[in-house]
This record gives structure tokens, C-alpha cells and sequence, in this order.
């Protein structure tokens, strides 16, 4: 209230008008090189799409206008319809996979012991290193001949015989499962950790003094007041899933029989293996119109008021 | 009696605690830790079993020497790497500090229009729109140039970025400005001399993650550079990983990703405040 009565007296605000009014413009100025980048590596790239969408677009050669061709032609592409439901299916066994291990961690982590600290760095390191390079590294721990699993198993006499475990569909949907879950868990076992620290400590103490067991708190307390981080983390885990690419093309190649395809993988192929451009961006705003309904959806998960505040 | 079963009770679940860090900590661990071990492993060595780790018959540092034999070599393609993180760095850092002052702290035509436009491609994925940033690159003449992909790592940035500094400034005292603008700073030396030093932590934080950004991204470095002289090392190590300079040798993997990695961690253990920082920042958003 003061702050508002106290801009609103007259001297000082007409003070600040002169000096705003002459340098409102500088602003543009300052935030010009940012629009200018946006514009050219998005905007204009994202009308493109749209643009691209609607023609035969090969890599040399002109391009023609076909209409809603492209559009027609996905809804006949089963390999795009099966990398889209492979992605969706990975997107939800990850994401479960990913909360099964970083909650306990964060629950772990939360509250400042001795060596705590120590182990929220070691649980973390995974997630700084890239998703190349974590592929490159798994790819080779799952390597039958020359890497890790397989041969030490070998080795150590647990197997009789070495175990290709990117071979078939299972065991190399599971094997990226476990590299994702080792280099993600703890990125979402921070963010789970902020909103369990977030959480008073006399709302918990008081459910002790009403006689409330551990899980009765936690499904009475910890889980609704954590509703927005667990909501965030969902957010960032589900985003990231569906937009995979890396660890499918490094590891897997789509193999085994083009059964880890993913959407992204499969827009990747047709832009840029086959040049197939308009075709590729055709698709790019089908995921496009998925990726935003989801967005939205989230927001709205978001923005819905606690059940306890 | 019932004080020494309580001390004992203590003890174990003491025990308990740290005996799940230590097995948790060595299953994170390990993977790092052998993968560089083993890349000090000598050739010969390599078809041996791959227990134990480290190497048995001396520290050898053979399978740097043949990664940077493979195409451009190792060194070319880290130079690369290094020259693209750099210069994201440097300019996501200048572009975001003018923009984020600019939003903080001026009026202007279009300003939430331009805000809320930067922050929004945070929902378009890259990944939908490389197609037509591939054209937009030939247009410019910036085709299968690092120049082309830092424009696209920077843009990546900008979302992230531009709001953690338009909050640094926001949290600055106007009074300082005011202070300093009595004592005749001009324009630049308001910024450079007296803004900056107040919001330097988040610079840091936009540093941090400009470069891990940068040095990690992968998709777009393969689709935009198509010259081998240009790979980024991801690229370059994908190349040799799938034996399309021949059969695969593991250990220069292993030697590449060390290489791949030791920039993240060490950056990561220095900075760790400022990477949670940002994380918190990022997740607000």
C-alpha cells in the first residue's frame, strides 16, 4: 500500500516521467539482440514448419505446394504411429521408474545429517554429464563382448554363456530404462527434495502429537503439500521423455527391428536421412500440437490451488 | 537398560543409513569412475576381462593417442567443443545481461509482448523446428559453420537465461541506481560498474548452464554439421562409436567420453551452488 501512495504522489512521479520518457526507448535497445535471435532461430523457423508442412520439399530440387498431402500421408505411416505409442510407453515406464528412485533419495537427502551432503553430490553426478556422453558410456557397459554386465557376469561365472542384451526388444528397453533412471534420478531427486524441505516442520510435529503413524503423515502431509513439486518434476520428466532421442539413436540405432523408434527419431529419419523436409516438418507439427496440448494441460495441473495452504 | 537398547537402536539405524548412501553413492559412482579408469588401460589389455577396472599392467595413455588418430583426431574436435561452449557462453551471457537489464528496468513498446515471446519457446521444443533452422542457416550463409550452431545454442538459452537475470536485477534496489546516478554514472558505467557486480551470481549460474548446454547438445551438432572438420566431440565420438571409421575400438570411446565428461564434473563440483540455484530458478519458472 505505501509503496503504491508513494508512487502516485505527484513530484517524484513527474520527476520520473522526464527521465523515463527519454529513456523508455534505451529498453528497446538493450533487449533488441535477444528478440532479434528469437525471431531468426524461432519464430521464423517455427512459421517455416507450418510453411514446410504443406509442400513437397526435397533437399535439392524445387519445391512444390501438395496441400494437406503430407498430413494425409502420416495418417497412413504406421512406422510414425508405432514410434509415437513406443514413445508414450516409454514416457510413462520411464517416469515411473525415474519417481520409484528419486523419491526415496529425496526423502534420503532431505534433512541435514552428517555426510548428507556428500551423497546429494555422488546421487547428482550422473545428471551433470550429457545425454551423449552417458549413451556413449552405457553403450558400452552394455556392449556383449567388450563391455561390463555381460562380460564380468561371464567372468565371475553368474551366466554360462555371454547375454546380448541389446538384441531383443526387452532386455534393450530395460537396459535404457536403468541408463536413463541412473542419469536423471538425481536431477528429480533435488527438485522432490525443495518441496519435501518446503513443508513446515510443525504441521508434522502436531500430527506426531495426534497420534498419526509415518504413513498417515505421509499420505495426509508430505504428498498433498508436495502436490506442486511433484507436479513440476512430473512436468520436466514427462517433457524430456517424449522429445528422447539420443540414448535410442547412440545406443539402440532404433534396433532391435525399429522397435524403439522414437517420434523424434522418426522425424530425424525423414528430414534427415531421407531429405524428405516437408514431410519431416509435416510431422514436426503433429508432435508440435501434442507437445503444446501437453504444456497446457500441465500448466493447468500447475496452477490449481493446494488442498492445504 | 532401556537407555543402552535406545544408544543401540541409534547405532543401527546410524548403520543402516550410511551403509544405503555408501551402496547408493558407488552405484552412481561407478559407471564414471570405471569408464575413466579404464581408459587408461593399455590395447593389449582390452580384450581381457573387464574385472578389475583399472588397469593391471600399467597406466597407459594409448587409446588418447588412438581416439585422436580417428578422423580430425580427439584434439579437433574437442577445439571445436570448446570454442562453441565458449563462445555460447559469452554471448547467451551479454545477451541475456542487457536483456534481462532492459525488462527489469525499463519501459518500452511491446515489452511484455517481447517477454513473454522469449519465454514461451521454452514450450516449442528445437527438436520440432531443426528442419526449417537448417534452411534458415544455408539462407545466412551460416550452413556447417560452429558460428550457425552457437546462434542456435544461444537461442536455446535465452528463455532460461533472460528470466534469472530479469530476477537478479528485479532484486536490486532502485535506490543504487539512483544513488549512482546522482554521482553521474552514465549508461555503461551504470551497468558495467554498478549493476553488474550486484548481479553477478546469476551470471554465474547462466555461465554454468550456457556451457553445460552447449557441451552436452547433441541433435542439432548432428544435423548441422555435416563436415567431419566440424564435428563437436558428441558428434565425433557417435561417428567412431558406430565404426564408421571401422571397427569400434572401446577404449577410445572410453578415453572420448572422459574427455566428454571431466569438463561437466569438475565445473559441476565448483559451482554446485550455483547449479541448484539455477535448477530452483528454472523450476519456478
Amino acid at each position: 500500500m505505501t509503496t503504491i501512495t508513494a508512487s502516485t504522489t505527484a513530484p517524484p512521479r513527474a520527476r520520473k516521467l522526464v527521465g523515463a520518457g527519454r529513456r523508455q526507448w534505451i529498453g528497446l535497445i538493450y533487449v533488441a539482440p535477444a528478440v532479434a535471435l528469437v525471431m531468426v532461430f524461432f519464430v521464423i523457423p517455427l512459421g517455416m514448419t507450418a510453411w514446410m508442412s504443406l509442400h513437397n520439399w526435397p533437399l535439392m530440387g524445387e519445391h512444390a505446394f501438395i496441400g494437406l498431402d503430407n498430413y494425409w500421408a502420416i495418417l497412413r505411416d504406421t512406422r510414425f504411429w508405432n514410434a509415437l505409442k513406443f514413445t508414450g510407453y516409454y514416457t510413462v515406464v520411464v517416469t515411473i521408474a525415474i519417481f520409484a528412485v528419486a523419491f526415496p533419495l529425496a526423502i534420503f537427502i532431505e534433512k541435514p545429517r552428517p555426510l548428507t551432503n556428500l551423497y546429494r553430490t555422488f546421487f547428482f553426478m550422473p545428471a551433470v554429464v550429457g545425454f551423449a556422453s552417458a549413451s556413449l558410456l552405457w553403450s558400452w557397459l552394455l556392449n556383449v563382448d567388450s563391455g561390463l554386465f555381460s562380460p564380468a557376469a561371464y567372468d565371475l561365472g553368474l551366466i554360462d554363456k555371454k547375454f546380448n542384451l541389446l538384441a531383443t526388444f526387452q532386455p534393450a528397453f530395460w537396459s535404457i530404462i536403468a541408463m536413463v533412471v541412473w542419469k536423471v534420478a538425481g536431477f528429480t531427486m533435488i527438485i522432490l527434495m525443495t518441496g519435501l524441505q518446503s513443508i513446515p516442520q510443525d504441521l508434522q510435529e502436531a500430527a506426531v502429537i495426534d497420534g498419526a503413524g509415518p504413513f498417515a503423515r505421509f499420505r495426509a502431509i508430505t504428498l498433498p503439500l508436495m502436490r506442486r513439486t511433484l507436479a513440476l518434476a512430473l512436468i520436466l520428466s514427462v517433457a524430456g521423455s517424449i522429445l528422447a532421442f539420443d540414448q535410442f539413436y547412440i545406443i539402440l540405432r532404433g534396433g532391435p527391428r525399429n522397435q524403439t523408434l522414437t517420434a523424434v527419431y522418426w522425424i530425424f529419419n525423414q528430414s534427415f536421412v531421407s531429405f524428405k523436409l516437408g514431410y519431416g516438418a509435416a510431422l514436426s507439427m503433429v508432435l508440435l500440437v501434442i507437445l503444446v496440448a501437453l504444456s497446457l494441460i500441465q500448466l493447468w495441473l500447475l496452477r490449481k490451488p493446494e488442498g492445504l495452504d | 537398560m532401556a537407555q543402552a537398547i535406545s544408544a543401540r537402536g541409534k547405532l543401527a539405524a546410524r548403520f543402516a543409513r550410511h551403509s544405503t548412501g555408501v551402496i547408493a553413492s558407488v552405484l552412481f559412482v561407478a559407471p564414471i569412475v570405471w569408464t575413466a579408469l579404464s581408459a587408461f588401460k593399455p590395447a593389449a589389455e582390452a580384450r581381457l576381462p573387464p574385472l578389475p577396472p583399472w588397469p593391471t599392467t600399467g597406466f597407459s595413455l594409448e587409446n588418447y593417442a588412438t581416439l585422436n588418430s580417428f578422423g580430425d583426431g580427439l584434439w579437433a574436435s574437442a577445439q571445436n567443443s570448446i570454442y562453441v561452449s565458449v563462445m555460447t557462453v559469452l554471448l547467451s551471457v551479454i545477451v541475456s545481461v542487457l536483456a534481462g537489464y532492459g525488462f527489469s528496468r525499463f519501459r518500452f513498446p511491446f515489452k511484455d509482448l517481447f517477454f513473454v515471446l522469449i519465454l514461451s519457446t521454452i514450450m516449442i521444443p528445437f527438436q520440432s523446428i531443426l528442419t526449417p533452422i537448417f534452411l534458415v542457416l544455408t539462407k545466412l550463409g551460416l550452413h556447417n559453420t560452429l558460428t550457425g550452431l552457437v546462434g542456435v545454442y544461444v537461442t536455446l538459452q535465452l528463455p532460461f537465461s533472460i528470466f534469472m537475470m530479469r530476477n537478479a536485477f528485479d532484486a536490486v534496489p532502485r535506490e543504487i541506481e539512483e544513488a549512482a546516478r546522482m554521482d553521474g554514472a552514465g549508461n555503461a558505467t551504470m551497468l558495467l560498474k554498478v549493476m553488474l557486480p550486484l548481479v553477478w551470481p546469476g551470471v554465474v549460474t547462466i555461465a554454468l548452464f550456457a556451457f553445460l548446454g552447449a557441451w552436452n547438445e547433441f541433435l542439432a551438432a548432428l544435423v548441422l554439421m555435416t563436415d567431419q572438420s566440424k564435428f563437436t566431440l558428441p558428434v565425433m565420438m557417435t561417428a567412431l562409436q558406430s565404426g564408421r571409421f571401422g571397427a569400434i575400438d572401446w577404449g577410445a570411446v572410453q578415453a572420448g567420453v572422459t574427455v566428454m565428461m571431466v569438463p561437466c564434473l569438475i565445473l559441476f563440483l565448483a559451482l554446485q551452488r550455483f547449479y541448484i540455484r539455477g535448477l530452483m530458478a528454472g523450476a519456478v519458472k
